[in-house]
């Protein structure tokens, strides 16, 4: 057990999640609410090891992933933007459909290989004492991509004019709305580019940081960890990332608790008894229940909450227009 | 047409034959209206008129399926709102669009082409501040909406259109949410604004207010035009009032004089926080008796919700409210319910009714655990459908059926089942929040005399309203609310507007106490001396003492608190 | 010019029969849909189909293999639905499943009781009571979480699923195993539920059938949920929770109270599918119990349009999905069309709200905002 190591490989399972829940900020902050994330995950992950692997070409692959999942987060625009249906149930059978997609479409990729995005060592910024190893060295590149993302999408989101427009939308539709802006046309897009973003971290999965398709267990779960941790960060891309990246360590550090016989000066129960090791597979996700229990007394001392708007359907002319 | 209007003006706006049809109505049947340059124009009528209605057509949230319209003598079609607006006409709804989480600023920047991309904040705090200045209006641009007074907040809604350079403004109903000087003050605004060559439609159902205000003006009636752009001149307000209703308008409410009993309910020092956990009630004491109408004035967002809640059990507070006797402060809306409290709330759809269920489901929604509806785990829906089918043909509720759902039905009507539901458990106090508000004139009167019978049975009745015709024609006594503070209560003789008005702002504090014959003119008060049966019933009121002193500058004890919550804005994160 | 599609607001209730024709027109949209879709990977649809009925409804055999998946799917069908009617999304019917087969399988494990002298009835019974206790309990705690704490019923129940597996895991994997394999001893016959195979003696007809007991609890539970929903106080008070909390509030209910127990009650139903599946068809507790029952529980509820009585064909239907779906390549086609189904059901209640009329347009196209018509009202 290294804590470097702990810490480089939670960046790097971290990215996923960050990937992933910054999408669905966006999505949420302009009002709709997808739980389809897993499933457009997985779908993204088969879509790009698929292509990646027929093409030879990994880009080709990404590509198809974040197309992949745009094309079924629309699905659930159509459903709840226009049909008006409720977003919950429309999530839901989202991820249904991708599951089932991805399963259908992915038989017989188990055990094949592709093209990987490459891992990169940054030149000068690894020179940094500690942080250049644990930041910097020998991390995929889309590790990179998601060190941008972040401060992109803060800035995106408060300090710049689309931003504006998609927090009113989440917020007061109706406001927007009667000073032209178009609340359906912006919640289409963001519901999209938050479809892209899932299928992109479903890719980050199959062809980058962990690579392989390993069927429904290649996401096994993350979507939805995601969405927590949308709730969790209060729908800021700085906190979910931050979250994003801790849990990753988390992960790997209950992976690592199974390595050394000692364990704090004495026997190390998961080395000795293997079977115990199915508590650890259950932290993860314990731990997403714990964080939502934390973040929801957090957010109501801050008086924090979801945008308003949050998986209400948006029709001209109820209530107050 | 007006024989003296030249035929050759351009108006700033004209529209003409506007036909709009909604599913089963007929919301706009051939309607003519023209604007004048620099004019305030007052298009009058009641709820569902269609005054609303044309005003959309005109912002270009609704396309008609007739009519045209021209701005500047220039014809136009609007697809959307950023049609009309580019075109210079920007509309203050009754219900402000305004996003609570935003700055002033942010604001009045959403749906404009500049900024390009990146928002230059500071920048434009100037420009609006600029603005503001120009037309005399005050208002921080870096506040957060939600942390301003419903006057601040259509500041901010007038900025944001003249902020688009509009020529045109449209303001629906705009002092509704107003203390009467706070009224005045608007008008002041909209006749300055006028003076600099902005044409002003101005959106109302009030008569006297109209007067006041319009150069000319257009009237509604049921879709229809009835009256095109006349001037004021010569005309009674009583032929305006029947243009506006189509008949004689009777304003003589069956009031009775009548003693009050007993005290059916207390509240002592009672204090409690709204929803963003700042102190909405402060120290409030009240008291109301049988066959008492008492009258809750204040402008919107003064407490008033926040008493509601606390009497009927929604809403934690400290201190107590006794009904018959009987603690219910901090019980559950059941135990209210049980002490014999009946509620009307202002949320008809959102809080008094269940939309997607029958007519039936809502009949029983506050007895179906009490005979005959149900006597152990069952529910007899036979005699839950006989209940509502007694209730729906006594307050005459216009429905298909009784298995007809909620939401179906009209404003007025749905009100009609919520008070018959609420009335017929022969409650010992209705708490009544904005009956009437959105109602047409026919609901309007059944509702106010459906509270006087009730008032003549000995009910206690706690009326809060917005609307101070109402409460002066309905209440007994008068509470005026100013934040979170019962700031003085009047006799209903002794009370005029202007004082109310004055009180609604915190400018003049009167005397609160319990029992009617002892209330008191603010005038009067200092030289009353509390009598052994007013202390009998007031001994938790000290009766404040009237002194000119006491004419407080408006202070806003919140403001601290509420600027430390800026920190909690989602960009003061990381 | 072309064809436009137009949504008008329905001011007329819907026909009687509409839900019911949008559910199973929703059913065989779906089965076309994923025709396409198997076509373009390759697959012969019409082939898989015909299989997926032979393997379904092809003989009693197998009919009864059906009707044995069913079981839970009606059970946690029916919790959902019940859950559903009061807007709470128990999406945790998975977990809740293992749950209860865990706390009915330590009847036996433990044992609770002298397995040698207690009579079959007492350990069925007990067997019954534990796993719908280990449901409600897998209930309890999201119930708690959203009615105390308003965290996100959907996400909490799904983390509770991982959670339920991996603690089975531990316990048949560290405790109970049986050699090593993935699995625990076989129960002692006492424990089993009867089957109609059992009586092969009496009536040859039977030899080989494997349905059991449990789909009687099955049936029962869906007349005690009708009865609940449509005749009773509680059902009333899901009812108005469901439809408007805030008025459900204001009319005196104590909604913490009911969020709990609706969940608790939902939880037990799952549990009690997780005992029938441990007595009555594997006879031990082992990994994989479910094929995802809990959701595609949750796609039935929605399916039957929450009516208990819908509740019970539509899981006979997905039951056959699943014995077929079983052993044909790719595995993923029940999934699939499960999906869709999902899909073009909550699609297709737009027809519901909305009569949708089909018009050519010229230049001057009208629109006409469906919900305009309050605008005056709202005020």
């Amino acid at each position: 057990m290294n804590l470097n190591v702990i810490v480089h490989a939670g960046i790097s399972t971290g990215t996923i999640l960050l990937i992933a829940a910054i999408g669905e900020i966006l999505t949420e902050r302009a009002g709709i609410k997808n739980l389809g994330v897993e499933g457009m995950m997985l779908l993204g992950a088969m879509a790009g090891f698929k292509i990646a692997h027929e093409t030879g070409n990994v880009w080709l692959g990404l590509l198809g992933a974040i197309f992949a999942g745009g094309i079924l987060s629309l699905l659930h625009g159509l459903v709840t933007i226009s049909f008006q249906a409720d977003q919950t149930v429309s999530g839901l059978s989202l991820t249904f459909l991708g599951t089932g997609l991805a399963l259908v479409m992915g038989e017989g990729l188990t055990g094949l290989t592709t093209p990987v995005v490459p891992n990169y060592t940054v030149p000068i910024l690894s020179q940094i004492p500690y942080l250049g190893e644990v930041l910097f060295t020998n991390h995929n590149l889309l590790t990179y991509f998601g060190y941008l993302l972040i401060p992109i999408s803060w800035f995106f989101i408060f300090k710049t004019k689309p931003g504006l427009h998609i927090r009113a939308v989440g917020e007061k539709p109706a406001a927007a709305d009667t000073l032209g802006v178009s609340v359906y046309r912006i919640r289409y897009l963001y519901t999209f580019i938050g479809g892209c973003f899932a299928g992109l971290a479903g890719a980050a999965i199959s062809i980058a940081i962990s690579p392989g398709w390993y069927s429904h267990l290649t996401t096994s779960g993350q979507g939805w960890i995601a969405i927590a941790l949308v709730i969790f960060a209060q729908w800021n891309p700085t906190r979910a990332a931050l979250g994003g990246y801790l849990f990753g360590m988390l992960r790997r550090l209950l992976l690592d608790l199974q390595g050394p016989a000692m364990l704090l000066g004495g026997r190390n129960p998961f080395f000795y008894n293997h079977n115990l090791v199915f508590f650890l597979q259950m932290m993860p996700y314990a731990l997403t229940v714990l964080a939502l229990l934390w973040g929801s007394s957090g957010a109501r001392r801050k008086r924090l909450g979801a945008p308003a708007a949050l998986g209400e359907p948006y029709v001209r002319g109820e209530r107050g227009l | 047409m007006n024989p003296i209007e030249p035929t050759t003006e351009t108006f700033a706006v004209e529209m003409k034959d506007i036909t709009l049809r909604f599913p089963g109505v007929l919301a706009n049947d051939r309607v003519n209206f023209t604007l004048r340059k620099g004019e305030i124009h007052a298009l009058l009528g009641e709820n569902g008129a269609g005054k609303s209605t044309l005003m959309n057509v005109l912002m270009g949230l609704y396309k008609p399926n007739a009519g045209s319209i021209f701005v500047d003598g220039k014809r136009v079609s609007f697809n959307s709102p950023r049609d009309a607006i580019a075109a210079g006409i920007g509309m203050v709804h009754q219900h402000f669009m305004l996003v609570p989480n935003q700055t002033v600023t942010e604001n009045i920047l959403i749906g404009l082409d500049e900024p390009k991309f990146v928002l230059n904040l500071k920048k434009y705090d100037q420009k609006v501040k600029d603005l503001a200045n120009q037309f005399g209006i005050q208002i921080d641009p870096t506040s957060l909406i939600w942390q301003l007074s419903v006057g601040e907040q259509q500041r901010v809604e007038i900025l944001k259109i003249l902020y688009r350079g509009a020529q045109i403004l449209i303001m629906d109903e705009p002092t509704a949410v107003l203390a009467p000087q706070e009224a005045n003050e608007l008008i002041d605004t909209l006749k300055g604004m006028a003076r600099q060559g902005k044409s002003i439609i101005f959106i109302s159902h009030k008569l006297n207010e109209v007067t006041a205000v319009a150069d000319r003006l257009t009237i509604l009636r049921k879709g229809q035009t009835t009256a095109e752009g006349i001037t004021l001149g010569g005309i009674t307000r009583e032929s305006l009032a029947s243009l506006m209703v189509g008949r004689e308008i009777i304003f003589n409410l069956h009031k009775q004089e009548q003693a009050a009993g007993n005290v059916v309910l207390e509240l002592n020092k009672v204090s409690a926080l709204n929803n963003k956990n700042l102190l909405a009630l402060r120290d409030v004491d009240l008291c109301l008796r049988e066959g008492e109408i008492l009258g809750i004035a204040g402008v919107a967002g003064n407490g008033q919700s926040e008493l509601v809640e606390v009497i009927t059990g929604l809403r934690e507070c400290t201190g107590h409210i006794l009904l018959e006797g009987k603690n219910i402060a901090n019980k559950s809306p059941q135990a209210s319910i049980a002490a014999g409290l009946a509620h009307i709330p202002e949320d008809r759809i959102g809080v008094g009714s269940a939309p997607n269920l029958s007519l039936t489901k809502n009949v029983i929604m506050k007895n179906y655990d009490h005979e005959p509806i149900s006597s152990d785990w069952r529910i007899n829906y036979t005699a839950a459908d006989l209940r509502a089918k007694e209730l729906k043909e006594q307050y005459k509720i216009q429905a298909p059926t009784i298995e007809t759902q909620a939401r179906k039905l009209s404003g007025g009507n749905l009100q009609k089942l919520i008070l018959a539901r609420e009335l017929s458990s022969k409650p010992r106090l209705i708490v009544a929040m904005q009956p009437t508000r959105g109602l047409d004139v026919g609901a309007i009167e059944g509702v106010q005399e459906l509270l006087l019978e009730e008032r003549t049975q000995g009910s206690a009745i706690l009326l809060v309203s917005e609307d101070l015709d109402e409460l002066l024609s309905l209440s007994d006594r008068i509470a005026v609310m100013y934040e979170g503070e019962i700031v003085g209560t009047l006799n209903q003789k002794d009370a005029d507007i202007n004082t109310i008005g004055l009180m609604m702002t915190g400018s003049l504090r009167g005397d609160s106490s319990c029992s009617p014959e002892e209330q008191t003119t603010p005038a009067q008060a200092s030289a009353e001396e509390p009598t052994s049966e007013q202390e009998a019933v007031t001994t938790f009121t000290e009766p404040r003492q009237f002194d000119r002193s006491k004419i407080v500058p408006m202070h806003r004890p919140f403001m601290e608190s509420k600027r430390e919550d800026k920190q909690t804005d989602d960009e003061g994160g990381e | 010019m072309g064809l436009r599609l137009e949504f008008q607001k329905r001011t007329e209730d819907h026909p009687k029969w509409l839900p019911a024709a949008t559910s199973i027109g929703a059913v065989l949209l779906a089965f076309v849909i994923s025709g396409f879709i198997l076509k373009s990977v390759g697959a012969d649809p019409l082939y898989i189909y015909s299989y997926f009925w032979t393997a379904s409804f092809g003989s009693w055999g197998s009919i009864s293999d059906v009707v044995v998946k069913a079981t839970p799917l009606l059970l946690i069908g029916l919790g959902s639905a019940l859950s559903f009617k009061m807007r709470l999304w128990n999406i945790g019917g998975e977990g809740q499943f293992y749950m209860g087969a865990f706390f009915a399988s330590m009847v036996v494990l433990l044992p609770m009781v002298n397995l040698q002298t207690t009579p079959k009835i007492v350990v069925f019974g007990l067997m019954m009571v534990m796993g719908m206790v280990g449901g409600a309990l897998f209930g309890f705690i999201p119930g708690v979480l959203r009615a105390k704490y308003n965290i996100n019923e959907v996400i909490t129940t799904l983390m509770l699923n991982y959670i339920a597996v991996y603690w089975n895991n531990y316990w048949i994997f560290g405790k109970y195993s049986d050699a090593g394999f993935q699995m625990t001893k076989m129960f002692p016959k006492v424990a089993w539920l009867p089957r109609l195979a059992d009586y092969a003696k009496q009536y040859k007809f039977f030899s080989g059938i494997t349905l059991h007991a449990g789909v009687i609890f099955g049936l029962i539970a869906a007349v005690i949920v009708w009865i609940i929903l449509n005749k009773s106080r509680w059902g009333y008070k899901i009812t108005l929770i469901g439809d408007n909390p805030k008025a459900a509030r204001y009319a005196g209910l104590d909604i913490t109270k009911n969020i709990i127990l609706v969940f608790m009650f939902s939880g037990a139903l799952a549990g009690l599918a997780g005992m029938a599946e441990v007595s009555g068809v594997v006879h031990r507790l082992q990994e994989r119990i479910s094929t995802s029952y809990g959701f595609s529980g949750v796609i039935v509820a929605w399916l039957a349009k929450l009516n208990p009585v819908a509740v019970i064909i539509v899981s006979i239907l997905f039951g056959a999905l699943i014995v077929a779906g079983r052993e044909i390549q790719p595995s993923g086609v029940s999934f699939l069309i499960q999906g869709i189904t999902l899909f073009l059901v909550i699609s297709s209640d737009v027809l519901l709200k909305y009569t949708l009329r089909i018009e050519r347009t010229g230049k001057h196209s009208k629109s006409i905002e469906p919900e305009a018509a309050l605008t005056e009202e709202a005020k």
